[in-house]
């Protein structure tokens, strides 16, 4: 990656326009449709309203972070140790946020909140498969993924808050593996696209160990931003040593 | 309680993004974040894989069905086309054990 800022970023460029951006996130709409789905549902069965799943489906657009939402409602948890707790499990954002600021240093400070507002794993993972090697980023094609995705979670969460109780569980259709199975695709993607095989493979098993031990000795959430951090470290230190 | 949630989930997605594009980064600051893709797929993957509950659970019947998810990306490098072999694997490996 170039330090030095020349802008290749063209906005007539084919690849880069809203539409494409829609259709790269449509590999995405299965996965996330079955999640939110079943965050729909236990919304639904915490005690919300369509209109309050509705909203916070608008307003929050995290999936762990409504899970978690929904289940200390269902325990009277306090509001307090709700927004704390959401505060810990989304902190990984923070890193991705860092991770694509390079590639949007060009458009504007609204269009930085937009992009950023609607971060998401999966968007951000498509985002970084088309970002890698290239200069800047496009906001009209991140902006139509991230608006896909957006919209295809509240459906998803609507359609769980109104069917949810009359189907049956959609562990039955293997439909519970989706969001596994996409972040199986998205690593390899990432993995076969950036051709430093040996070089990410430690980054990957950095992860996974630290991944494991976090989530066990400290929190699940906790042991993401510990692995994130600690793997991109090691990365780090393995290609200076080299 | 909706609001407090949702400003907590909307400044780590905004501020890096907003400040990080201001200043220039220091080159190893770069190289640092280039790995960050690949560290958060591998650790949210472990997570959805091998834990369970904040204890080392390994789901044998997810790690079967992650097998030919794996060998279809590699092959296809097809997001669609991975999912779609992870969810039938999943479902084969129910209708089989």
């Amino acid at each position: 990656m170039c330090k030095k800022e020349t802008f290749l970023y063209n906005p007539s460029n084919q690849e880069e326009t809203f539409w494409q951006g829609v259709n790269d996130c449509l590999p995405t709409v299965l996965g996330y449709l079955s999640i939110g789905f079943a965050a729909g549902v236990l919304e639904k069965t915490s005690g919300l309203s369509l209109a309050e799943i509705a909203l916070m489906s608008i307003l929050l657009y995290a999936g762990s972070a409504q899970f978690i939402a929904a289940g200390m409602l269902a325990l009277n948890s306090p509001p307090s140790a709700i927004i704390f707790t959401i505060f810990f499990v989304n902190l990984r954002h923070l890193l991705m946020s860092a991770a694509v600021a390079p590639y949007f240093r060009h458009i504007p400070l609204w269009k930085k909140v937009v992009l950023g507002s609607q971060l998401t794993d999966e968007t951000f993972s498509v985002a970084m498969t088309k970002l890698v090697g290239k200069e800047s980023g496009s906001f009209h094609w991140m902006f139509g993924l991230n608006l896909t995705a957006y919209l295809n979670w509240l459906l998803a969460n609507i359609a769980g808050g109104i069917f949810g109780e009359w189907i049956a569980s959609p562990s039955t259709y293997g439909l519970d593996f989706a969001l596994a199975a996409m972040f199986i695709g998205l690593f390899m993607i990432q993995w076969t696209m950036r051709k430093k095989y040996r070089l990410d493979l430690i980054v990957a098993m950095s992860a996974v160990i630290v991944t494991i031990v976090g989530s066990i000795f400290i929190s699940e959430s906790t042991g993401i931003v510990m692995a994130i951090v600690i793997a991109a470290s090691i990365g780090v230190g393995v290609e200076t040593w080299k | 309680m909706l609001l407090g949630a949702s400003a907590v989930t909307l400044l780590p997605r905004v501020l890096p993004l907003v400040l990080l594009s201001r200043i220039q980064l220091p080159e190893w600051g770069l190289r640092w974040l280039q790995h960050i893709p690949i560290a958060i797929m591998a650790a949210l993957l472990t997570q959805e894989l091998l834990i369970s509950d904040g204890a080392f659970a390994p789901s044998w019947m997810k790690l079967m069905a992650a097998l030919p998810a794996f060998l279809v990306a590699y092959v296809s490098r097809s997001l669609l086309g991975t999912v779609l072999t992870g969810i039938i694997a999943m479902m084969l490996v129910r209708l089989v054990f």
